[in-house]
């Protein structure tokens, strides 16, 4: 896919964020638009998963880690084919599968998640087991930089430097705020490079909202072999829309009529400059 | 006195658990057991050393032991996750209801040197909270095999069940409750070991064997006791419990764990809500920390003993 078109497909991907969460009034929406790059590039570039092999055990495994950002990977996963988008039009509502975490009864989905550093332990599982049987899948699992203090995350760090997961790549949607405040005020992380190097893994940093960024970064895995790979993606929590970029009320802030119409003008307009 | 048991006749089921894994493994590739520096205590270096390739060592992390065990089992892996039940089922018990019972992942989480094995180890590694805590999740088999043979049955039928699973033993040599096992052992169905009309013991592991001794002691003042192995906690055998309420005076259970949120308080749950309420008592850990002492100590202190047990059910009987 060129860069012109999943510059499009991210466009996209944003108005339909906002849509559907609108129609929810409920949704995390400035991670969704700060991971949209990322995930545009995963699904239409490097995974190998989609609604037909999605069974098959030699496929791609992408476990969402920041799962409260779920409205952008149910975008995507509904442009895949996994499932029609218009179910999206349920999407937090009474007996819906679409809810506010991923879960596995929707089809695209590998593991439930949302609570925090839950996706690191769980790839490195996944990995494990490629490697054991010697297959050449790989795992990606996006964090969001809010999680990193969870513990789980640095023993699962630990472990997959142990085991020479090379065939694992986390990916740090680090977008620098969280529900309270920014991530350096609430609780340090940084410098996030050093921290994972110590820990045996080769970190590589990029543009997290660049599409033709992402997509050499990601070409490039593993970053070393032998050595499990990260990728500090610097974002913009509301990437997209100016009025919510870097502004913290946007973290789980639900647009109304007026801020709605103004953001789709927004991208529709980015839209045409392309 | 309980009467003591000869440690040269009779092995923990803890050995039975590590000779049967390999048994298995032997056979199956797939079978993978992950530790948390818990090899030792879990009686599997001989497993290492025969199966190095399906063995996972994660260092003491039990978070990502279970966290690995489930991305394990998702590709089809049959992965047993042991680590002491006390850790296991609550620093990882976030990751048991996530990534185990809620997605699904079919682990087979092992809790060793369960209940008050560790005797005089204190209340950090005791566990008496695990089938509380996990009897309110969702999709979780809970087993508490009592003898070598359900620990060996245990085993082997969670390897072929694709469900989240909770196996909980101790260390202590554990003699045989029944002479000739003719009975199949199945999730979920409690094994009677004796019969008898005037009072129900339920018990659940290690428990069972001073239950079915006190059977024999109230036997001699001619009470004739049921003993039923409760093994599943849940899902508990209800038409067992039917059947026994139905037939007995009272009801008497007995389990390594807090009176509250376990193997008594869900037989009382079932019982009562189902109109079959008897002269009914549960014996167990109270919501105390333990006193100090080893296992057959603290045993002692609370009653569940041989003595203990035959004392509630005659007190019950006499009231």
């Amino acid at each position: 896919m060129t860069t012109r078109d999943l510059k499009i497909k991210s466009i996209n991907y944003r108005k339909k964020i906002l849509k559907y969460i609108r129609g929810a009034n409920a949704g995390h929406t400035g991670g969704s638009l700060s991971s949209t790059d990322i995930l545009n590039v995963l699904y239409n570039h490097v995974l190998n998963v989609s609604p037909a092999n999605f069974s098959s055990p030699d496929r791609d495994r992408y476990i969402q880690s920041k799962g409260h950002c779920v409205e952008a990977l149910f975008v995507v996963l509904a442009d895949q084919g996994f499932f029609p988008e218009e179910d999206l039009n349920t999407l937090c509502k009474y007996k819906s599968h679409y809810i506010g975490h991923p879960t596995r009864k929707v089809k695209g989905i590998e593991q439930n998640t949302g609570a925090l550093g839950h996706g690191l332990p769980i790839s490195t599982g996944i990995a494990l087991a490629a490697k054991m049987d010697k297959k050449d899948f790989r795992v990606f699992t996006l964090l969001g930089d809010g999680e990193i203090p969870e513990g789980s995350n640095w023993e699962a760090a630990l472990s997959a430097a142990h085991y020479k997961l090379d065939n694992l790549c986390a990916i740090i949607d680090k977008n620098n705020l969280q529900i309270t405040a920014s991530t350096a005020t609430v609780m340090n992380t940084d410098p996030l490079d050093k921290k994972f190097e110590s820990f045996g893994w080769a970190v590589k940093e990029v543009n997290g909202n660049d599409v033709d960024a992402l997509k050499t970064i990601f070409d490039n895995l593993p970053f070393e072999k032998g050595k499990p790979s990260l990728v500090i993606a610097h974002t913009i929590k509301g990437k997209g829309v100016s009025y919510m970029e870097n502004e913290l009320k946007w973290h789980h802030g639900v647009p109304d009529k007026e801020q709605y119409d103004l953001a789709i003008q927004e991208l529709d307009s980015a839209l045409t400059e392309l | 006195m309980s009467e003591q048991i000869n440690t040269n006749t009779y092995k923990a089921n803890l050995e039975i658990f590590s000779e049967t894994l390999q048994r298995l493994a032997s056979g199956d590739r797939n079978i993978i057991a992950v530790t948390s520096d818990s090899r030792g205590s879990g009686k599997l270096v001989p497993f290492g050393k025969k199966f190095p390739e399906q063995m996972v060592e994660v260092g003491i992390a039990e978070q990502n032991l279970v966290g690995v065990a489930a991305g394990l089992a998702s590709c089809g892996k049959k992965v047993y996750a042991v680590s002491p039940a006390c850790f296991l089922t609550a620093r990882a018990l976030e990751q048991i209801k996530n990534d185990v019972a809620y997605s699904d992942n079919p682990v087979k989480v092992v809790g060793i040197s369960a209940g008050v094995s560790y005797g005089p180890l204190g209340s950090t590694h005791h566990s008496l909270h695990d089938y509380a805590a996990l009897r309110a999740i969702n999709n979780i088999i809970i087993v508490a095999p009592a003898d070598n043979f359900e620990t060996e049955q245990a085993i082997e039928l969670a390897s072929a069940t694709n469900q989240p699973i909770y196996l909980r033993f101790g260390k202590k040599p554990m003699p045989p409750l029944k002479e000739v096992n003719e009975d199949v052992f199945t999730f979920g169905k409690g094994r009677i070991i004796t019969d008898g009309n005037d009072v129900a013991i339920i018990a659940a592991g290690e428990t069972v064997y001073p239950a079915l001794q006190a059977a024999k002691r109230l036997k001699e003042k001619n009470i004739a006791a049921t003993v039923v192995s409760m093994h599943t906690i849940k899902p508990l055998d209800t038409g067992l419990l039917k059947t026994v309420a139905g037939k007995c005076k009272a009801i008497v259970t007995v389990e390594e764990h807090s009176v509250y949120g376990g193997l008594g308080e869900a037989c009382a749950s079932f019982l009562l809500q189902n109109g079959m309420g008897k002269p009914f008592k549960i014996i167990g850990i109270p919501d105390e920390y333990t006193v100090t002492g080893s296992q057959q100590d603290i045993f002692n202190h609370y009653g569940i003993s041989e003595k203990g047990i035959a004392d509630v059910v005659l007190s019950l009987l006499n009231n």
